[in-house]
Order: C-alpha cells, then sequence, then structure tokens
C-alpha cells in the first residue's frame, strides 16, 4: 500500500482531531505504521483545526508532509487552510451541508461535486484493494457529502465527524469499518459503558458515512 | 497476535505520554514542573500515574523554583526530573548550571518550541545550542536528541542512568511535534531487560570520583581562580574521559557517497527518509544523524564525511545551531562544501530535504551563505 | 567567642568563621546551632545558604552543608523536603535573596505551607557586593544605590517580610521576628521554628542583624541603629497569621 498522507480540517469542536486520532489508532491496532499530528498553536477554541494523518505498510518519515493523497475540509475557511497541501492527484472529501459548492473554486480543486467526478475513476472499483488504487492515481477528485445534514436528519448532530471517518475509510481503504469501531470502542470504553446508545450512534454513522461514498461509487461506476 | 514479551505492550500515544511513563519505568522519584506548551502533557500523565507508584509530584511557582526543587530532591538521592520548553527552558539554565557545577544529576525533557522570545508554542530546533552550552560555564552536560517515540521512551530511560552514573545534568531534547504526535512505540520495563534500577544515592555521604572523605559541604562559589580552576579540569577531564562511551549517531551510507546529510532528532526522520529515497534513484546520498548532541560524535561525522567526498548539507529547523556543531567537529577535514537547508522554526518535510540536494542552484547559493 | 560556647554542631575546622567583625551572621548561626543541639536534630537536618554574605556559611556545621543560588535557597529546600520528608531542612538567606530576587519563593512556600524552616537575616543592605540598596534598607539611609538616604517617594518603603507572609500564610504557620541583639530569645524563636517543621508545619524566623563594614558604623553606632532604628520599624516578636474571615 505505500504510504498514505490524509489531511482532515475543520473548526475547532467539530470532532477533526478526534477522527482523525481514531483512524490513525485504527491502522495501527491493524498492523500498520500510523503517525498523527495535530496543528496546535495558542488558539484554543474558535481557529481552524488541522490534522495530518500518515498510513504505512513501512517507517514514515517526517510527520507533516507537503501533497496529502486525501484532503478533509469540514468548513469553508479549512478548506481554504487546507488547500496549499492539494497536489496534483489529490482527493478532496467536503461537507456540501456546510460548505456551499461554489466556495471550492475550479482553480484548485477542478471539479465541483460528486456530479462531475469523472465516472472512470471509479469503475469497476467496489473491491477494497481497487478503491485503494482510486485515491493513489488518477487526477484530482472532489468528493461532495452532506454529513452534517445526514448526521442531523438520520441520527444526532454530534455523530457528524463519524460519517465523515465512515467516508474516509470507503474512500481510502486503508483500514475497515471493524478496525475503526475497534478503534472506537478501545477510546470510549468508559463512556460507551455507561451509555449503549452513544456506541450504537457512533457506529451507525461510520456505516452512513461508508455506504454513502460506496452509493455514489456505484452510481459513478454506472453513468 | 503475538505474545508480548513480560512486561512489555506495544502502545500508540503522544511523545509527551511516552517521556512520562519512560520516567514512571525508569524509576523516577519526583517531578516538578510548570506549565509551559508543549511540554505540559507530560506533567498531566505523570500526575495520573505516579501517585499509584509512590512517586511525587509539585507544579512549582516558576522554571527556576523546579529547577532547584528538582534539585534539592537529588541531593537528598531521589531521581527528579522536570520538563520545559522556550522561554522555560532559557529560566532553567540557572539551576541548570548550578547542577553543571555541583555535579548534580538533572534531568530534564525540553520539548522545542519557536523562538526567541514567546514565538510560537508548536515547533522548532532553535533550542540546541542553549540546551548544550546554556549557562555561564563550559556545556558539561548529556543532551540526546530523539526522533521517534521509541527513542524518547528508550533515551529518557537512558537519561536517569547516565546522569546519576556520569553526574552531568542530562536531556532529553525533542521538540513540539515530537511532544503532539501519536505513533508506535514498545514499552517495556527496564529492570527485565537487564538495564537495571537508576544508579541513585544520597549526594550528602557519598565518596566522590578522586576523593576519599563521604561529601559533606557542597559549594559552587570559590575565592580564588585556582581552586575554581582546579574544580572546573577535574569536571572537565572527566566529561573528556566519559565522552567516547557516551557519543551516540545513526549513519546510513557507503563509501565513495557525493553528499553527506546531516540532521537531529524530528529532522533527522526527514532526513533519512529523503536520503533513501534518492539512494533509490541511484544518486550516492549518505545521511548521519547525532543522536548526543553533547558529547557531539565528532570522529564518526568525520568518518562519515570521509566517505562522502567531503560534501555535507545541514538541515534543521534553526539557523545553523546544528550546522555549527558541523563545522566545529569538521574543522580539521577542511570542509571543501558545506551547504545548508536552515529553516528556524518551522518543520522540514523529506520532499524538502529531497528538492534541496537535487536543486544544484540552491546549493550552490548556499555554499556563498554568509560568512563564507 | 571561647571554644566553650560553640555549640556541638559547629563545625571546627571551619571556625574561625569568615565573617567581617561585627557581623550578624556568626550570632544568628550561633542561635540556630544551639537550637538545633537542644533538639538533638544534627543526625537529620541539612542546611542550605543563599549566595551573598550567607554564602559564608557553606562549611559551616558538622551536618551536611551546601550553597545553592542567590534568592533559590528555599526552592532547593522544598524540592528536598518534598521528596525526603524525613529529612529537615533550613534555608538560610539574606534580605535580598529572600525578599527581593526570591520573594516569588518564599510566598509560594508559605502559601503552599511547605514543611521548612526558612531563616533570613536582615541587615538593611547588599552586603557582599558591597553595600546596595536591600529592600529593607530604611528611609533615609545611605547606602551605595542611595547614596543620599533612601527616598521613599523614588523607592518605596522598607519591606516588612514576616508581616507579609502573614496574609498568605496557613493558620499554623509559625512566623517571628528576632534580633541578634537579644541571642537567647532569637535561639528559642528558631527552635519553634525547627519544631514546627516536625509538626509538618511552614516557618519563618527573620533575624535583625549588623553589617558594621557597609554601615560604616562603630561598634556603638552599630549597635544603636540595630536597637533604635531597625528595632522601631522592625518589630521582635512573633507575628499573627491573619485569620479566615468569618
Amino acid at each position: 500500500m505505500g504510504r498514505r498522507k490524509i489531511i482532515a480540517s475543520g473548526e475547532g469542536g467539530q470532532g477533526v482531531q478526534a477522527l482523525a486520532e481514531t483512524l490513525a489508532r485504527a491502522a495501527h491496532n491493524a498492523g500498520l505504521s500510523a503517525l498523527y499530528i495535530p496543528n496546535f498553536g495558542i488558539e484554543q477554541r474558535g481557529g481552524v483545526s488541522l490534522a495530518f494523518v500518515q498510513v504505512a505498510d513501512g517507517p514514515i518519515g517526517a510527520p507533516k508532509f507537503l501533497t496529502a493523497d486525501l484532503v478533509v475540509a469540514l468548513s469553508p475557511r479549512s478548506l481554504r487552510r487546507s488547500e496549499q497541501y492539494l497536489g496534483s492527484h489529490s482527493v478532496v472529501l467536503y461537507d456540501s451541508s456546510l460548505i456551499e459548492a461554489p466556495q471550492i473554486s475550479d482553480e484548485v480543486v477542478g471539479l465541483q461535486s460528486y456530479e462531475t467526478i469523472a465516472p472512470e475513476a471509479f469503475a469497476e472499483k467496489t473491491g477494497y484493494r481497487e478503491r485503494q488504487g482510486a485515491v493513489e492515481t488518477g487526477s484530482r477528485r472532489v468528493i461532495a457529502l452532506a454529513a452534517s445534514d445526514l448526521a442531523r436528519q438520520r441520527l444526532h448532530p454530534r455523530v457528524f465527524n463519524m460519517i465523515i471517518l465512515g467516508a474516509i475509510v470507503s474512500i481510502t481503504g486503508v483500514v475497515t469499518l471493524e478496525q475503526v469501531k475497534e478503534a472506537l470502542e478501545e477510546k470510549l470504553d468508559r463512556r460507551f459503558r455507561k451509555d449503549p446508545r452513544l456506541r450504537e450512534h457512533n457506529f451507525a454513522a461510520l456505516e452512513l458515512g461508508a455506504a454513502a461514498i460506496d452509493e455514489k461509487i456505484r452510481e459513478g461506476a454506472h453513468r | 497476535m503475538e505474545k508480548e514479551p513480560a512486561g512489555e505492550c506495544r502502545d500508540f500515544m503522544t511523545g509527551n505520554e511516552v517521556i512520562a511513563r519512560a520516567a514512571l519505568a525508569a524509576g523516577a522519584d519526583f517531578m516538578f514542573g510548570y506549565p509551559i506548551t508543549p511540554q505540559n502533557e507530560i506533567m498531566h500523565h505523570w500526575r495520573r500515574l505516579a501517585p499509584q507508584q509512590g512517586r511525587g509530584f509539585l507544579q512549582t511557582e516558576d522554571e527556576l523554583s523546579a529547577g532547584f526543587a528538582a534539585i534539592g530532591a537529588i541531593i537528598s538521592g531521589k531521581a527528579a526530573f522536570s520538563a520545559t520548553a522556550g522561554p522555560g527552558t532559557v529560566l532553567f539554565q540557572e539551576p541548570l548550571s548550578m547542577a553543571e557545577m555541583m555535579r548534580l544529576p538533572v534531568v530534564v525533557a525540553v520539548q522545542q518550541r519557536g523562538g526567541p522570545s514567546t514565538a510560537t508554542v508548536i515547533y522548532s530546533q532553535q533550542e540546541l545550542t542553549l540546551t548544550c552550552f546554556g549557562g555561564n560555564g563550559e556545556g558539561l552536560r548529556l543532551v540526546y536528541s530523539t526522533s521517534s517515540h521509541q527513542e524518547l521512551y528508550d533515551y529518557t530511560i537512558k537519561a536517569f542512568h547516565k546522569a546519576w552514573r556520569y553526574r552531568f545534568p542530562t536531556f532529553i531534547l525533542g521538540d513540539g511535534y515530537q511532544a503532539k504526535m501519536r505513533e508506535a512505540l514498545q514499552l517495556y520495563d527496564p529492570v527485565r531487560r537487564g538495564i537495571g534500577d537508576i544508579p541513585k544515592e544520597a549526594i550528602f555521604g557519598s565518596v566522590r570520583a578522586g576523593e576519599t572523605e563521604p561529601l559533606l559541604h557542597l559549594r559552587n562559589s570559590f575565592s580564588v581562580e585556582e581552586e575554581l580552576s582546579e574544580v572546573l579540569e577535574r569536571h572537565l577531564a572527566d566529561y573528556a574521559r566519559a565522552a567516547p562511551a557516551l557519543v551516540e549517531h545513526e549513519f546510513i551510507g557507503v563509501p565513495g557517497g557525493e553528499l553527506l546529510v546531516v540532521a537531529h532528532g524530528i529532522v533527522g526522520r526527514a532526513a533519512r527518509q529523503a536520503v533513501q529515497e534518492l539512494r533509490g534513484m541511484g544518486r550516492p546520498v549518505n545521511f548521519f544523524r547525532p543522536i548526543t548532541l553533547r558529547p557531539f560524535p565528532e570522529d564518526a561525522l568525520r568518518e562519515a564525511l570521509q566517505m562522502s567526498g567531503g560534501a555535507v548539507l545541514v538541515a534543521e529547523s534553526a539557523q545553523g545551531q546544528l550546522g555549527n556543531l558541523v563545522r566545529l567537529a569538521a574543522s580539521g577535514e577542511g570542509l571543501p562544501d558545506f551547504r545548508s537547508y536552515y529553516r528556524p522554526g518551522v518543520g522540514i518535510t523529506a520532499e524538502e530535504i529531497k528538492e534541496a540536494v537535487l536543486d544544484e542552484r540552491a546549493l550552490d547559493a548556499a555554499v556563498l551563505a554568509p560568512g563564507e | 567567642m571561647s571554644e566553650h560556647s560553640m555549640p556541638q554542631c559547629w563545625h571546627r575546622e571551619s571556625k574561625p568563621h569568615r565573617f567581617c567583625p561585627g557581623c550578624g551572621h556568626g550570632l544568628v548561626l550561633k542561635a540556630l546551632g544551639l537550637a538545633v543541639d537542644e533538639l538533638g536534630l544534627a543526625e537529620r537536618i541539612i542546611f542550605a545558604c543563599d549566595i551573598g554574605c550567607s554564602l559564608l556559611a557553606w562549611d559551616f556545621f558538622t551536618f551536611p552543608c551546601m550553597q545553592t543560588h542567590h534568592g533559590r535557597t528555599i526552592p532547593v529546600m522544598v524540592g528536598l523536603k518534598r521528596a525526603s520528608p524525613d529529612r529537615i531542612v533550613v534555608a538560610y538567606m539574606g534580605d535580598g535573596g529572600g525578599y527581593s530576587i526570591g520573594l516569588q519563593h518564599l510566598i509560594s512556600a508559605a502559601q503552599r505551607h511547605d514543611p521548612i524552616t526558612a531563616v533570613l537575616v536582615n541587615n538593611t543592605v547588599y552586603a557582599m557586593t558591597g553595600g546596595q540598596m536591600a529592600p529593607t534598607t530604611l528611609p533615609g539611609q545611605r547606602t551605595e544605590t542611595t547614596p543620599f538616604g533612601r527616598d521613599e517617594a523614588d523607592t518605596g518603603r522598607p519591606f516588612r517580610g514576616p508581616e507579609t507572609l502573614a496574609a498568605v500564610a496557613h493558620p499554623r504557620a509559625y512566623l517571628a521576628r528576632g534580633t541578634v541583639a537579644r541571642v537567647p530569645r532569637l535561639k528559642n524563636m528558631i527552635r519553634e521554628a525547627l519544631e514546627r517543621q516536625l509538626q509538618g508545619d511552614f516557618a519563618f524566623v527573620e533575624a535583625l542583624s549588623t553589617c558594621p563594614t557597609n554601615w560604616r558604623t562603630s561598634a556603638a553606632e552599630t549597635w544603636s541603629f540595630l536597637e533604635q532604628e531597625m528595632g522601631s520599624y522592625y518589630r521582635p516578636g512573633e507575628i499573627a497569621v491573619a485569620r479566615e474571615e468569618d
């Protein structure tokens, strides 16, 4: 699998760091090398929150990198902040319920939303292995997911970051949903025991995010 | 999953937690600390874990107090340590200079942040000179520059052992990235691995090298120059004698290299990755990472330079603090080709180092850098 | 001082001591030595001195003695006591070390109620460095940095240590001011301060002392300055700790 580089960004309080840490922990538990580092500064709240995650099957070098394979942006400000990590092959996942499409400029990401994704990019890519390739090769792609709306309508607004995490799992394929669930169990053990509904909500959110991406890929394949 | 050896487990955590866990595993008795980012979580983790094992913690009124209180604990034979960063490292120089003069094994973890002044709470490698040579003295200190969480764990344990064995203030020089990032490492019990316990003892009542009487009175001020000179000569000789056993480095390369990339700490990771990729491209680029910055692995560096045609590229998140050590160590070799990639206060990626190596024009410009 | 009157715990090899003729340090250290003798604490005690004239006491006793840094004697002893509570610690300092450069440590130790014994020698000047103004220099007093007399409007009022600590110290803390003019009383205060440490309490004794070298006074003038000028601004006695408001 080589090395996967992911930037997750959003507003402070959106749960960006939690999802990044969970992803890295899941990869670690799966026997892969994983490194996660938050961008931190003097601001404690209200700023853009940025996380660097790397997953590899060998040693990982510097904790930060210049170009990401996947840039996840959960707010307009965070997208502007993380644009600098976009390379020619980067995939962008953004929350379309928070970011209006026009805020993603043509110049930067090239495409506006899922509908304009080149279908061949995801064609025949329903399997785990091939989906990995989708991140590695091809031109820049943009995936819109109304995660916040989905969370509000279907589950609970606070699990919106888990919908995003489910989507990341589906896009990158670096870990399985089961591995992410185990990492969540590990991290939230006490809170899950106190309130089992929390587990249900989080797991349902992961499934929802992953299914939404799978759906988009299937639709793309049939166009 | 394979069965872990007894007392061991693989875990995934931040560097700050690693240091707290390592100090606990090493058998450290007491931490004195004052809040400063990015080292705070060392205190947080220690404070939560230490009391269960009968170890102590005190949040002091400032860094001066943290350093001096650690000294007090050490005087009574307890392995005490602290952690700091940036302006805190500046304040720490006062107690550290006393520890240097009185040969007290203070252990301090320094998580470098941007400077000068308050600057950033994030990251830099700008505290190298301060950590190695701060204070009004000769820099009789041991400084370990780590580049992974495994090294943070290993060298924090080692720091306590070496500090007490050789009686020099000892540092784990990390940085904000190492403090805050999470990666995997193997946690272990140093006793089960045969490393043993920290060789600590009460300072008063101990018999020091070269003396016969147990220590009763301890001083740091002297009436005449000759008195000081005699003490310093003894300390300097001890340091010089210990240095060959203390120096550590990492080298990747072969004779006939075209260039030696030198970096320490977290930048060493980026440099190692860049060199491996360059070697994959067929470029015979060598890699050298000093692990001890004080004492500096001078002989090993000179040897590595000879294997690299005398050409060196120093990469660091500071304006030549490592570069100066490299120049000094290599001064006998003439240093025909010194290049630098200095990014004070800013992180360095493997891509950037690779680019710096490949961009001949940039390198030529670097050769003509000020002072040449 | 005759061999006879030396406290048992005085280190005879380091005597005669190095303080100037007429200096009060020897008397404060005698009071401390006698108190240690009376309590039989020589086996458990560790003595640390500040930088300034107090550094000359670095080998004064037969129990462990050490120098620290200017103003930092208290944190060293706090650290030692925290890590090794069975030791009895004495932090010995001048007024510059305690009330100026190290004031945050003195106040913090009092506020935390660290079980240490701090003894501070108040001679109204920075003596080792050549007679500069100290926090305790009296109004109108001439020093090298107040050559025309200390001007309150410019440099404020002299610092009253125990009274200041009374505002932050624990109700069980012991705060007192003695004087080298009455060594037996001073010895009793220091003895009380050591006993309080044994009970787990913070204890602080300021000792009014003399510096004829920097005061440039004759023996009679020295005594008069200590008893009259200093004694009227700095009242000897035990200082009550502020009680919690009802």
